[in-house]
């Protein structure tokens, strides 16, 4: 069973990783890799009183959504959404924990909303206007691979209508950083539709090894947080022309990607 | 949408273990909400607990998927028959075709914050005995589940706060119609925990009585805890439960308020039914998200009215299982489809004197009538919108 789209835009957040134009040559392998810690960006599209409230997962799943929908110069409102996270608003979970531990358990109402794992959802729909249908899902280390899965699959039941995937993860402060050990905030996003200009992709359901990053670090960044599961295929559409990766799924399966420019 | 066939489902909550008692209870109008006893909870609210969940036992090779939550799902798992049902699919269809798609709004978080109480002293360091990934981590019961059942197709935990297994329902069924799979797992599956108990308590949200959805008196929610699941089948014979349209929509107004005119519900309804191809007229029953509090319960009975301007049977079962937020969707689908088996639209526990400014055709009381075509919604924070579209196949 194959499942195909067109992939009109990217959108990329990452440590030494500033935006997918300026990350290709790097992902292609032909510019030096640059390690440097992920600046994430501020959350402009949101109203004032919005743009405090807004935590990391919030600005990462903005600032790599709305690059993919201007590079695929498409109305981000007029998207279906795929949101894809391990762990959603990490900091404000270890917030919420210490407060429900400590005497008084008092934990603000913000805090409370920010807690659920859509608000990245919620947020975007608030700056974009987007009313349409978003998903927000979890798989663990499989979440982002899972949500191009759940991208790929909206398009084969929707043709007519564009798909954001949004593929986000934030680090945990201790105690939490300590029993999952996201080193830093990395986002994907990818404007994936049926038709258009871009590279075409075919994926399909596969047993066997997720291919690597031939560049370490950046394999590191592969092996150590969610989103950047799908760093093989920004490599391969970085190099262009026909290429494959394979992406990590659950339990020894891949998902494997052929891309064609 | 060609429609889906629910072959199997079960419902464990505060009414009780499987369908026959729930419906046992819904046939006496027996509400499942007491005065909160949970774990060292110091609030005055009413919640719906599931009774005996801290005493079951997973399976000794899942020790380590060992939490509220997880027990939850084993103990709904093991009634109706339901994993005997998915074991005959899995060896029909083959383990890898037969995914699970699990709704969860808080999952094992619980456990997280009781770890957070063991903290040590000196490094801060969490106890050696808390495992996030297999209880914290929202993808937890998806993984429990799959694993559980032995199964190998794709797996996803849904988390969309309270729409989260409604609309784990909508990707099973694009899952299927894409051709991945032939049958899912569908499930609800979210448990009491201090999160969402002092959460909804800072918004101010929880009522201090059992929850009275369109009440003109409703003031708030009760928490609710519980686990559902239905066996999605393409192989089904005629006069099978179906799921028989799905609509989704997104508010883009606020967080933690619905759109005041009821938007995005409106056009998840419609949405749900035009996929169905199935005019308003011909729905029996909606089984509204109603969770009871005055801004809600509003916003849903306008856009109510808007979709069924001629009115239709409706009312919230959350007067009997509380808000069992994440699992709602599958807890409510659940009672769409006993509605429509058993021929009944059940009551409204806690709804007394319904609000004369709403218009919906609200029933407070059960009674009996023919259910062909039932709908569930489910809404949630975030502006998520959820509603499904239930009948049976021609």
């Amino acid at each position: 069973m194959t499942l195909a789209g067109i992939v009109r835009g990217i959108g990329l957040v990452g440590p030494g990783l500033r935006g997918w134009d300026a990350s290709r040559d790097v992902l292609a392998g032909v510019a030096a890799f640059v390690p440097a810690a992920t600046a994430v960006p501020a959350a402009e599209a949101l109203p004032a009183t919005e743009r405090r409230r807004a935590g990391v997962a919030v600005k990462l799943a903005l600032a790599a959504g709305l690059e993919a929908a201007r590079a695929a110069r498409c109305e981000p409102g007029e998207c279906a959404a795929v949101f894809a996270s391990s762990g959603g608003e990490t900091e404000n979970c270890h917030a919420i924990c210490e407060a429900l531990a400590s005497e008084d358990r008092l934990i603000s109402p913000t805090r409370f909303h920010n807690s659920v794992h859509n608000a990245p959802a919620g947020y975007w729909g608030i700056a974009t206007g987007a009313t349409q249908a978003a998903d927000c899902i979890a798989a663990f280390d499989a979440s982002a691979t899972a949500g191009l899965l759940e991208a790929l699959v909206r398009i084969a039941d929707e043709p007519a209508r564009a798909v954001l995937l949004l593929a986000y993860d934030c680090p945990y402060p201790d105690p939490l950083h300590a029993l999952r050990p996201i080193p830093d905030a990395f986002a994907v996003a990818m404007v994936l539709a049926a038709d258009g200009v871009g590279p075409r992709l075919q994926a399909s359901m596969a047993t066997g090894a997720p291919d690597a990053m031939a560049e370490a670090r950046l394999d590191h960044l592969r092996r150590a947080i969610p989103a950047a599961r799908l760093l093989p295929l920004l490599a391969a559409l970085a190099r262009g022309g026909a290429q494959t990766a394979a992406l990590e799924y659950l339990d020894g399966t891949v998902l494997h990607v052929a891309a064609q420019a | 949408m060609t429609p889906v066939p629910i072959t199997a489902f079960t419902v464990t909550s505060a009414l009780g273990r499987g369908v026959p008692a729930t419906l046992d209870a819904i046939s006496q109008a027996r509400t499942g909400l007491a005065p909160c006893r949970f774990e060292t909870v110091d609030l005055d609210t009413f919640v719906g607990e599931v009774d005996g969940v801290d005493a079951v036992a997973l399976p000794a090779a899942l020790a380590r998927f060992d939490c509220r939550n997880n027990r939850a799902a084993e103990l709904g798992l093991a009634q109706d028959g339901f994993e005997e049902a998915v074991n005959a699919a899995a060896r029909r269809h083959g383990p890898a075709r037969v995914g699970v798609f699990i709704g969860t709004s808080t999952a094992g978080i619980l456990a997280a914050e009781l770890a957070y109480r063991r903290r040590d002293a000196a490094s801060g360091a969490l106890p050696p005995d808390f495992d996030y990934r297999h209880t914290h981590n929202t993808f937890s019961v998806a993984a429990y589940v799959r694993a559980r059942l032995g199964l190998a197709g794709p797996c996803t935990a849904v988390s969309t706060a309270c729409s989260s297994s409604a609309k784990a329902f909508a990707s099973a069924a694009r899952y299927m119609a894409a051709g991945l799979i032939d049958a899912a797992v569908v499930g609800g599956v979210d448990t009491l925990c201090l999160t969402t108990l002092y959460g909804f308590n800072s918004l101010d949200l929880l009522s201090r009585e059992p929850c009275r959805p369109y009440d003109a008196q409703r003031d708030g929610i009760s928490i609710g805890e519980a686990a559902a699941f239905f066996l999605l089948d393409r192989t089904a014979g005629a006069g099978s439960l179906a799921l028989l349209g799905t609509g989704e929509t997104s508010d883009a107004y606020h967080m933690s308020a619905p759109h005041p005119e009821g938007r995005g519900a409106r056009e998840a309804m419609q949405s749900a039914l035009a996929k169905a191809g199935i005019d308003a007229a011909r729905v029996d029953y909606v089984n509204l998200h109603g969770t009871g509090t005055p801004s809600n319960d509003a916003a849903e009975d306008k856009a109510m009215h808007a979709v069924f301007p001629g009115g239709v049977a409706c009312n919230s079962t959350k007067g009997f299982t509380g808000h069992t937020l994440g699992a709602a969707g599958a807890v409510e689908a659940a009672m769409c489809l006993i509605a429509m088996r058993e021929g009944r639209v059940p009551a409204s526990p806690g709804t007394r004197s319904v609000d004369a400014s709403l218009r919906a055709h609200y029933e407070t009381r059960g009674f009996r009538r023919p259910v062909d075509v039932a709908m569930s919604n489910s809404f949630g924070f975030g502006g998520t919108n959820c509603s499904l579209l239930f009948g049976r196949l021609p």
